[in-house]
């Protein structure tokens, strides 16, 4: 087996353990390591898809904000008396449901995949570098580039709003 | 690859690796000295000629030390947490060019880790990491003042990336490259960035003193109102990492610092020097000693920075916590907009016109 394939097996099953560890760890701040490590190794996949820029933004902005934010809201949230609030069976039966559904469609949707055969001789292995990708982003897709900063910005003056302080509130 | 470039890069890197430790090992014992001369005493001055093997006594000190665990503490986390400061501390200091290309033999050795066409990114992700090994040592070890020193620790350098990263677009805007080899050899010719970008100097350094939490931004560690923050429970050389993860990324951030505004390993009359010294020893040997002089440069402005923190360090007095937020949110994060909004415009416009007055 080539080093790459061998590698890419390694990484795969971290990312499939961790990923797990997420869902079956008790303690919510274990989780979150978890899921952080999960984007640890998915940024991992990105490098052996020489897609660098991919990877890096993947680190900044999940495990690097994201996850920070997540963190951060668990350790205020006082888990030491770890009484699990009883669930009903009702909560257990939708959410089995729901999670079935989700995977039944994701299984679907593989099944009809169509992958496309890459030929190793014309195959550009720069297309995941930045350059590449950042004319493409502003050449081909800049509409929807420029939407979707819009967008981002309407959700942050929304946040803004949300935590305005109101006239005659006090926090303290 | 062929296994020649491996051991050359893994050389490459094991040098690196060792002379961040070294020279962070010594600005403790710098920092010591630069308090002792800015307070009019001696600074350490028993251990070797000058205190020299200060350090040394400090780590066997440290590791001699009872390794204590509280018992309330969750004990996994509560190693992971300076293991993990560490680990990012270091991570960061595997792209910094040191230096041009090393000659032996015909092949050309780049003095840099890894030449990535990403590496600035890649230390602000690192950098983003950093605040992990805080949270969770804060977190694991079951203490008030632990948890509110990580908490604010966590809420200050969130707060001061965003001012980074917008100070570090206004450069890339300029140099059009992430890359950091690219960056210092596009300041060849003392055409540094500082005297393009004074305004992101000033941000970008100042959020680097908010990211290494080093005074006036030390308020994780504010001992008048939290015992010792993040590291009140932790002992022995688990306290130790911590320490020593700050003067690490100390060392990194002044060479990141002097690798994107003040050239790098570029020093005034470096061709000047070159074509001496090739002319007179030959392509190989002048080649080498002219790399080996940017080096001395570049350590040198990276030495100056670290001085910089420590002289800032005994001379300003602490921020209030709000000080702070407001610092970084209201005045760094406007400025750096208005910086990146300048930058663009006379790249577009000052530019092109200044090129066609010269031609």
């Amino acid at each position: 087996m080539n080093p790459t394939l061998s590698f890419f097996y390694f990484l795969s099953f971290l990312t499939v353990l961790s990923a797990l560890m997420v869902i079956v760890s008790k303690n919510p701040i274990h989780s979150v390591l978890y899921l952080i490590l999960t984007f640890f190794t998915l940024s991992g996949h990105y490098i052996l898809l020489n897609a660098q820029f991919l990877a890096a933004v993947n680190i900044i902005v999940y495990a690097g904000a994201i996850m920070v934010l997540f963190l951060f809201v668990i350790m205020f949230l006082n888990i030491k008396d770890n009484h699990e609030e009883a669930k009903t069976n009702l909560t257990k039966i939708a959410a089995a449901i729901v999670g079935g559904t989700v995977f039944v469609i994701l299984f679907g949707a593989y099944r009809k995949t169509i992958l496309m055969p890459v030929d190793p001789a014309t195959f550009d292995s720069q297309v995941g570098m930045i350059e590449s990708l950042g004319k493409l982003l502003f050449r081909e897709y800049l509409l929807p580039f420029e939407l979707a900063s819009i967008l981002l910005l309407v959700a942050m003056v929304g946040a803004v709003m949300i935590g305005k302080r109101e006239i005659g509130e006090r926090h303290f | 690859m062929e296994l020649t470039e491996f051991v050359i890069k893994t050389l490459t890197i094991l040098v690196v690796f060792v002379l961040t430790l070294v020279i962070a090992m010594y600005s403790t014992w710098g920092e010591r000295k630069v308090a002792g001369f800015i307070q009019d005493r001696m600074g350490p001055n028993r251990a070797g000629p000058g205190g020299l093997l200060q350090p040394l006594a400090d780590a066997g000190k440290m590791f001699f030390k009872e390794d204590f665990i509280p018992a309330l503490a969750n004990k996994w986390l509560f190693i992971a947490g300076p293991s993990l400061a560490m680990l990012t501390a270091l991570l960061a200091s595997a792209v910094i060019p040191f230096g041009s290309t090393f000659r032996y033999d015909g092949v050309e050795v780049v003095l840099q880790g890894v030449e990535s066409n990403i590496g600035i990114l890649y230390v602000f992700g690192v950098v983003a990491l950093g605040v992990y090994g805080i949270m969770i040592g804060g977190w694991a070890s079951n203490n008030k003042f632990s948890l509110l020193g990580a908490i604010r620790a966590a809420s200050q350098n969130i707060s001061y990336e965003v001012a980074m990263g917008l100070s570090l677009i206004a450069i890339l805007m300029m140099s059009s490259s992430l890359s950091l080899g690219d960056i210092v050899a596009q300041q060849h010719g003392g055409n540094w960035n500082i005297f393009y970008q004074p305004l992101g100097f000033i941000i970008f350094l100042t959020c680097s003193f908010a990211e290494c939490n080093r005074v006036p931004f030390d308020l994780p560690e504010c001992e008048t109102e939290l015992v010792g923050g993040y590291h009140t429970e932790y002992g022995s050389m688990k306290l130790g990492f911590y320490l020593f993860a700050e003067y690490i990324n100390m060392f990194v951030s002044s060479a990141i610092i002097s690798t994107l505004y003040f050239g790098g390993y570029n020093y005034p009359g470096m061709d000047w020097v070159y074509n001496q010294l090739t002319a007179s020893l030959g392509t190989t040997t002048g080649h080498n000693i002219a790399t080996l002089i940017g080096t001395g440069v570049f350590f040198g402005k990276a030495l100056f920075f670290i001085f910089f923190y420590m002289w800032v360090r005994w001379t300003l007095p602490r921020f209030r916590y709000d000080q702070l937020m407001n610092l970084g949110w209201k005045k760094l994060i406007p400025l750096a907009i208005i910086n990146i909004i300048i930058t663009g415009a006379s790249v577009l416009f000052l530019k092109p016109f200044i090129t066609s007055l010269l031609n």
